[in-house]
């Protein structure tokens, strides 16, 4: 399925979903419905060349999330996450930001 | 457009050009200010949307390139695409003074700060570079001595993006470990024949698995496959390695 590795992954669909989400999305975590895999939604192999984006598990393929844009109505699909988690702390400077940056 | 911000909510700002630069013949790097811009850290990128007057809209994203900064000024550099939508105009026909739509920064999970102090392995794959550069700056800036190491492969020698300030930024005490390898043409009596990453040049311009360095893998989507596996295959523990694609094409998407 991935060999023509015409994918990219969760950073490149950030920009669209913060349209949705307050929160950083590719350091949220995701849990596959299908495999039970939790990977941080960065990871995810996105597919930007249909109309909207798809997400796919890295591991096993399964659709995570559909986001379409019709007529200027966002469609979001997230059934194919059990959860998704994501960093509680308000995001409001860049200050704070900073702070939230993998640690060791 | 700009402006109007809900609560940290990453919005379009109108941002200036103020100064461009060729990297390469085909690659530039552009400083915008973007007023009322919240910061970024090493690794976020931004996108940039440009509208036509019929107002038909493209958005692609860029990684920034420039250290932190708290003066709203921010680099990014556009590598040319033969067919590109926007990447022409990035790097042909924006002048300084014009404005760009952009919105960011984004993603807090291909990032790296100086708080961090483990050493840090980074791989760039052509201009998989970007957000690679943006870290070791931010570690130059900060005044970091953490160990890092650069892998850059790189088409040719004339593809190389920061070449001078790579050059200096490797040549000092603490200074960045920087191995190139090239995939078409090599300079002149250069040890290694041109060809694609390998377990040889894995082993030979990364940390050792024991370091259990950080590492940050970057560039097109075929490039972050392999390179990762070879760094998995050479010990690498998955977990620590952190990649950003930038697919087939460079653009993307």
């Amino acid at each position: 399925m991935n060999a023509s590795m015409n994918y990219l992954d969760g950073n490149a669909a950030a920009g669209e979903l913060s349209r949705i989400f307050a929160a950083d999305i590719t350091s949220a975590e995701g849990k596959c419905a299908n495999c039970g895999a939790k990977k941080s939604f960065a990871e995810a192999h996105v597919y930007t060349r249909c109309p909207g984006l798809v997400a796919r598990c890295a591991l096993c393929g399964h659709v995570l999330l559909r986001f379409t844009n019709v007529r200027g109505r966002l469609f979001l699909d997230l059934r194919g996450m059990t959860y998704l988690s994501v960093d509680g702390a308000p995001l409001m400077s860049g200050e704070a930001r900073s702070g939230h940056a993998p640690k060791e | 457009m700009a402006g109007t911000e809900v609560l940290g909510r990453v919005t379009w700002r109108s941002g200036k050009v103020v100064a461009l630069f060729d990297e390469t013949s085909s690659a530039r790097t552009i400083g915008i200010v973007v007023p009322d811009w919240p910061g970024h850290v090493a690794g976020q990128h931004i996108d940039v949307r440009l509208t036509a007057p019929d107002g038909y809209s493209a958005v692609r994203s860029y990684s920034i390139a420039s250290a932190p900064s708290s003066d709203g000024l921010i680099e990014i550099t556009v590598d040319r695409l033969p067919n590109g939508e926007v990447s022409p105009y990035l790097t042909q026909q924006v002048m300084v003074g014009d404005e760009l739509e952009v919105r960011g920064p984004i993603g807090r999970w291909f990032v790296w700060s100086p708080e961090q102090v483990g050493p840090v392995q980074l791989v760039a794959g052509g201009s998989g570079i970007v957000p690679l550069m943006a870290m070791i700056r931010s570690r130059a800036s900060a005044g970091s001595t953490v160990p890092f190491r650069l892998l850059y492969s790189i088409r040719e020698p004339g593809a190389i993006f920061y070449r001078d300030e790579l050059q200096t930024l490797s040549s000092q005490g603490d200074s960045v470990v920087v191995t190139y390898a090239y995939t078409r043409a090599t300079p002149k009596d250069w040890p290694r024949p041109a060809g694609r990453i390998n377990r040889e040049l894995i082993d030979s311009g990364t940390w050792p698995a024991n370091l259990q360095a950080s590492s940050y893998v970057c560039g097109p989507t075929s490039f972050v496959e392999s390179a990762t596996d070879l760094l998995i295959a050479a010990g690498q523990d998955r977990e620590r390695i952190r990649t950003e694609r930038f697919g087939a094409t460079g653009e993307r998407k």
